[in-house]
């Protein structure tokens, strides 16, 4: 079956992907409020900015990110100055490249569940004496939680598909950046096809079972 | 006394309201769609960011130049047209939702059991509104509004998104409201019968613009803003019930110092009445008629003379007591009797609704 070595890259896997979708919620989640209840000129490049990873190569991406988190980039001349070191191949680097590569796929579901709510249910809590903060808690998170359910499981399952960043800014080391997909790279490139084939399958099962989650699952549409 | 100033500009629209309305009893704000009566309501409701002005309700100022108090810290209750109620809360918890968050400031004294039991939804507090009626979400949604104990109630069309039916559901709260609710009552409306039936006061808008305030009667007997009370114009006056005939089913109702023969409809005697009469059902004589058919003869005295929708007609003006009738007769019949201001006459009327 698995060999220990698979076990801590699929471990590793899951816990980048949990990492990353907790950061996500809390970062992605007021960027899609903004972006669903603005009027501002900027909603346009924001919107855009947050969609490139979607058509950016994974490539490209943690290239920059090498670039602007390595010893001569701001990032990294930052992160050296407060102590922390430098975030390429490391976990939380991998979890920073994460972030960016599967932020869309947290924005845009709950973007679209905020805008589907529309003023009116806001407005009614306004007239409830409830204020803008306890508006959002208490009135538009409750009705777009099909949203954030969609939302989280994207990121999660997208976070676990990643390859190319992993690459570009986490490299290869075992336990600490070594994920699922990189070992299967690591079989192939060695020859290893029958362990290559068990770790592909996992992650196709996964893949394949997290889907279908997703398309049978109906949120009660529930009318006002 | 609620002084409400607003301009407000928006692409192909434009809103420009001053106006002061009492702080007691119904005013209507009614006009066709897009006269501007919905965004005056948001503007007061302060749901309408972009407007310029100033309002006072009761001297205590919520906007003016250098004030804006937010929506959630004024003490109104608001109906929406749909009941906008939260799907992910119970009925219990809609109405729960408003009433936790507003102190037992001084409003209406109202209780969430005596709005429950006004709205006559105990029966439905474990609901989802999903599962309600749109009759019984609107009923939902006005005792979630009170539950707040408001001091001022805005109301938005609360009735024009449901049927027939519905409307006739709802009304006789609304009138239960009308009789025992302390607070003020904005009530915007683009049906003639709702303002007949509710209405204390009548602002008149159109275009943005406020064509005519003031009382109900007075201002439905204004010969230049004829104002079609379902088919027809006509006037609404206030009453009692004075007195019963059981033998023919009848009712007496004094109002404007005069008394009007209605069918019964079982009111007790001294309770508040309204009744309608249509201008198309008031003809005009010199002297008193016995011998006809006709139970409601009274004296009156010609006001004014004014256009109607026809050249052939004319609507007058008369003063019944102290409310003013409308009487629709044709030119040829005017000029006979020789109508003209402060002359004294005889008006029969040949249908009372009782509202």
């Amino acid at each position: 079956m698995l060999s220990s070595t698979d076990l801590e890259a699929l471990a590793l896997t899951l816990r980048l992907a949990a990492v990353t979708t907790l950061i996500l919620f809390a970062v992605g989640t007021p960027i899609a409020w903004w972006l669903a209840r603005t009027r501002s000129r900027w909603k346009g490049p924001v919107g855009a900015v947050v969609a490139l990873p979607l058509v950016l190569p994974p490539s490209v991406l943690g290239f920059y990110l090498l670039a602007t988190m390595g010893p001569n980039g701001p990032v990294g001349q930052l992160t050296q100055a407060l102590g922390i070191g430098l975030l390429p191949f490391t976990f939380w680097g991998l979890v920073v490249g994460s972030v960016l590569y599967s932020l869309p796929f947290m924005v845009q579901p709950v973007q679209n569940a905020f805008e589907a709510i529309g003023e009116r249910p806001l407005e009614a809590a306004a007239t409830l004496r409830a204020s803008p903060l306890d508006r959002f808690f208490t009135v538009a998170l409750p009705l777009a939680l099909p949203g954030f359910v969609t939302a989280g499981i994207l990121s999660f399952a997208h976070t676990v598909g990643e390859f190319g960043v992993v690459l570009m800014i986490g490299g290869n080391i075992p336990g600490v950046t070594r994920v699922a997909s990189v070992q299967i790279y690591d079989y192939v490139e060695a020859l290893e096809y029958g362990d290559a084939h068990r770790l592909a399958a996992v992650l196709l099962v996964f893949s394949f079972v997290v889907l279908l989650a997703l398309y049978s699952w109906r949120p009660d549409r529930r009318k006002v | 006394m609620i002084e409400a100033r607003f301009q407000l500009d928006w692409p192909g629209f434009s809103l420009d309201v001053d106006e002061r309305l009492p702080s007691q009893g119904v005013t209507a704000l009614f006009g066709h769609s897009g006269s501007g009566k919905t965004t005056l309501l948001r503007c007061i409701a302060g749901l309408e960011h972009a407007a310029r002005g100033a309002l006072t309700f009761d001297g205590e100022v919520w906007q003016d130049a250098g004030t804006w108090l937010p929506t959630h810290r004024r003490p109104l209750g608001y109906v929406f047209q749909e009941a906008s109620l939260f799907p992910h809360l119970s009925v219990l918890g809609n109405l729960r939702y408003g009433q936790r968050r507003s102190r037992a400031a001084a409003g209406n004294g109202f209780s969430l059991e005596h709005a429950i039991e006004l709205l006559g939804i105990g029966h439905l507090l474990g609901r989802r509104p999903a599962a309600l009626s749109g009759g019984e979400r609107q009923r939902v949604g006005i005792a979630r509004a009170l539950a707040v104990n408001p001091r001022l109630l805005l109301m938005d069309e609360p009735l024009a998104a449901l049927d027939l039916a519905r409307k006739q559901e709802i009304l006789p709260y609304l009138e239960r409201l009308h009789d025992e609710l302390a607070i003020p009552v904005l009530y915007v409306s683009h049906a003639p019968d709702e303002v007949a039936r509710l209405a204390d006061h009548l602002v008149v808008m159109d275009g943005g613009r406020v064509l005519a305030s003031g009382p109900l009667g007075e201002t439905l007997s204004r010969l230049d803003l004829p104002i079609r009370l379902g088919e027809d114009a006509g006037v609404v006056l206030d009453g009692h019930v004075a007195e019963r005939d059981e033998r023919w089913h009848l009712l007496r109702v004094q109002c404007c110092g005069a008394g009007l023969w209605v069918r019964d409809s079982g009111a007790p005697i001294g309770h508040a009445a309204r009744v309608r009469i249509l201008a198309r059902d008031v003809s005009i004589a010199h002297a008193p008629s016995h011998d006809t058919s006709i139970q409601n003869t009274l004296p009156a005295r010609v006001e004014s003379l004014g256009d109607d929708a026809h050249p052939a007609l004319a609507l007058v003006r008369l003063r019944v007591g102290s409310s003013a009738v409308l009487a629709r007769v044709t030119r040829r019949s005017a000029d006979r009797l020789g109508l003209k201001p402060d002359l004294d006459v005889w008006i029969q009327i040949k249908a009372v609704a009782l509202l």
